[in-house]
């Protein structure tokens, strides 16, 4: 709608022409000047300038729809808008299971198990329906060589062995599994760009991307000038509107890094507050999740992964349908698994924290 | 507006007495919470903007849509009767949420005035989720030229519903950080924008409510969190209201308001939405 020519919106003829002759060709050339700076360019007076942004604004704003509608078409589209992750709990808690259309974020410290979750997702993806699948084409950016095909298959083997004994199944299953290995950020954008025409084409039904944080520490954030075409926004914004546009869910996953104390995580009204709780922090070995703040308001579904206390916990961290619950986990031959069905309930910002004890996480 | 009969000494300007009279006579919005009430002296404004900002998972979002659910509580139970603009640039309004935020209201109100049955049948018809849902006017934006185009938009759109009274921007903050490569251009348009939002507010007499997220800023020896779009942006608002974790609580801090001191107040987020704080809080889902 911003890229909306000009040309097609039927404006009233004068002002078509005033626009056409000044090279003002889409509402966003149009809108993202300030009336003054309008009137300048198409050397007009203010009710001229006024006359042109209302015009243009009409045209270039979305259709509006009542809350009412976008819930009868939810119902319309099926399927409850989810897709179940077999973890009954966590499922529950979600409201479903992963939201489609939503950006839904895994993190957590190395070898806990995230890669194994989105094996996990992927090949219940590929599933026909009758078994709680999405009967569709599943595109894994594998961005650190992690994907294992063999593990894959373990998977399914262990999960639904009806299925996967039959060996054409299998071989079918697993052919609906796209793997893409970007080596950098800029074959990463290709192939998003690319996926764009293809997802719908090929009824591609889950994106998850593994991990994210890898491909922008390619990337040194910082020598990038100012904000031209910073790479992360823009990750963002097209993983949201392929994941609302094409109506699947979009799955990301994000590593951890430890805090520094450049981490701001206190309002100027609260500095009294910040020199107590300091030096308690700082013995606990918390991590924070790569990416950034930015990263974390956009995602709408936040999951972290964390170990302590000899175990592992899955949190739902964000969620506007959630309860702040933990669940314990393991990972075993038909991928993850939950210890207990009920969450524990986390109160408190301890819900958004990330541990990892000096455990060797990898020992199982 | 003089009120002993005499000619206005300026055209188009207000006495302070009449003004006060005209704010004793508004009706607040109620966010769900009392405490938080309290500190805003009754509720979100009419006529007036207000900033809500925080960190992510703190409860924007719920805040928003409560505002939206509580705006239509009918007159006869104390609320305004009015209908919403969700404009949502982030695509986090779940709609099952909003059901879920409604029923919690409308149960609240069947608690609080048992004797209903006996008011007009049509009032009860009213007290659908459905009804509720349906006087919410969405719309999704995907760029800051939509951003542009719908604030724009809305002038015409608000004469068309007269019965709108309040206008929700969630995040107001999104797309303006996304691809704007000419900072001073960027503050140029956010002025215009808010000037625009101010006098909408002004104009149709309803309360604009946008919500912003956090950034971290280098101010007094080291990194602090600070609201977003940057220290020209922050005058733009009549008031705002910072959103924060304290201990294991969420508390609503009073930042700026043009008659209220700053305060901080204690809330939560219930199965049923924004609540006041209580011992043992916790959200139940419902899968539809």
């Amino acid at each position: 709608m911003a890229n909306m020519p000009v040309s097609e919106m039927q404006l009233p003829p004068h002002l078509a022409h005033l626009l056409a002759a000044r090279r003002l060709t889409t509402a966003k050339d149009v809108l993202s000047l300030p009336e003054v700076e309008l009137m300048a360019v198409l050397d007009a007076g203010l009710p001229t300038a006024r006359a042109a942004v209302a015009h243009v604004s009409e045209a270039a704003c979305p259709p509006c729809q009542t809350a009412l509608e976008l819930l009868e078409e939810r119902v319309r589209l099926g399927g409850g808008g989810r897709l179940a992750t077999t973890l009954c709990g966590l499922d529950e808690a979600l409201g479903g299971g992963i939201p489609v259309g939503k950006l839904t974020e895994v993190v957590g410290p190395s070898g806990i198990g995230k890669t194994q979750f989105c094996l996990k997702l992927a090949t219940l993806a590929a599933l026909p329906e009758c078994y709680g699948g999405l009967n569709g084409r599943v595109v894994y950016m594998d961005t650190e060589s992690k994907f294992s095909s063999r593990r894959m298959i373990e998977i399914g083997q262990n999960s639904f062995p009806q299925i996967f004994r039959q060996e054409a199944l299998a071989q079918k299953m697993a052919g609906r599994i796209l793997v893409m290995r970007p080596a950098s950020l800029a074959d990463f954008t290709k192939g998003l760009e690319q996926m764009k025409v293809t997802l719908l084409q090929h009824d591609v039904k889950l994106l998850i991307v593994d991990s994210m944080a890898a491909l922008m520490s390619l990337e040194n954030e910082k020598a990038t000038a100012g904000f031209r075409h910073h790479p992360l926004r823009w990750a963002l914004s097209f993983l949201k509107s392929i994941a609302e546009f094409s109506r699947i869910p979009v799955v990301v996953t994000n590593q951890v890094r430890s805090q520094s104390n450049d981490d701001g995580y206190h309002f100027s009204f609260e500095v009294d507050r910040k020199d107590g709780n300091n030096c308690a922090e700082r013995f606990d070995s918390h991590l924070v999740a790569a990416l950034g703040i930015q990263w974390a308001h956009a995602v709408t579904v936040r999951l972290v992964f964390e170990s302590h206390s000899g175990h592992r916990f899955i949190k739902v961290a964000k969620s506007p349908m959630s309860p702040a619950v933990a669940f314990p986990f393991i990972v075993e031959s038909s991928g993850i698994k939950l210890l207990r069905e009920e969450g524990i309930d986390v109160t408190g910002p301890e819900i958004t924290s990330i541990r990892c004890q000096g455990q060797n996480v990898l020992a199982q | 507006m003089a009120s002993d009969g005499d000619p206005p000494v300026l055209a188009g300007a207000q006495n302070a007495w009449d003004m006060l009279s005209e704010e004793q006579s508004q009706k607040h919005i109620t966010t769900g919470s009392g405490n938080i009430n309290n500190i805003l002296g009754g509720g979100i404004h009419c006529k007036e903007v207000t900033e809500i900002g925080g960190v992510p998972g703190v409860g924007k979002t719920q805040l928003g849509i409560q505002l939206a659910i509580n705006v239509q509580i009918p007159v006869e139970y104390g609320g305004l009767g009015g209908k919403a603009v969700y404009i949502d640039t982030e695509g986090s309004f779940m709609v099952e949420r909003v059901y879920q935020i409604a029923e919690g209201c409308i149960s609240d109100i069947l608690e609080h005035f048992p004797h209903s049955h006996e008011k007009s049948s049509s009032g009860q018809r009213k007290l659908q989720p459905e009804h509720f849902l349906a006087d919410i006017f969405y719309f999704r934006i995907c760029s800051y030229t939509e951003q542009i185009a719908v604030i724009n938009y809305l002038e015409k759109f608000l004469g068309e519903h007269k019965d709108v009274r309040i206008v929700i921007i969630d995040s107001v903050t999104f797309h303006f950080r996304q691809d704007f490569d000419d900072l001073a251009l960027r503050t140029r348009v956010l002025s215009g924008l808010s000037l625009k939002l101010m006098k909408i507010a002004k104009a149709y007499n309803l309360a604009v409510v946008l919500l912003n997220q956090v950034t971290t800023k280098f101010t007094e020896g080291s990194f602090q969190l600070t609201l977003a779009l940057g220290d020209s942006w922050s005058h733009s608002c009549t008031n705002r209201l910072i959103l924060y974790w304290n201990g294991n609580e969420r508390y609503a801090y009073l930042d700026k308001s043009p008659s209220l001191p700053v305060a901080s107040a204690p809330y939560a987020v219930t199965g049923k939405g924004v609540r006041d704080a209580v011992s043992s809080n916790c959200k139940r889902v419902r899968v539809m």
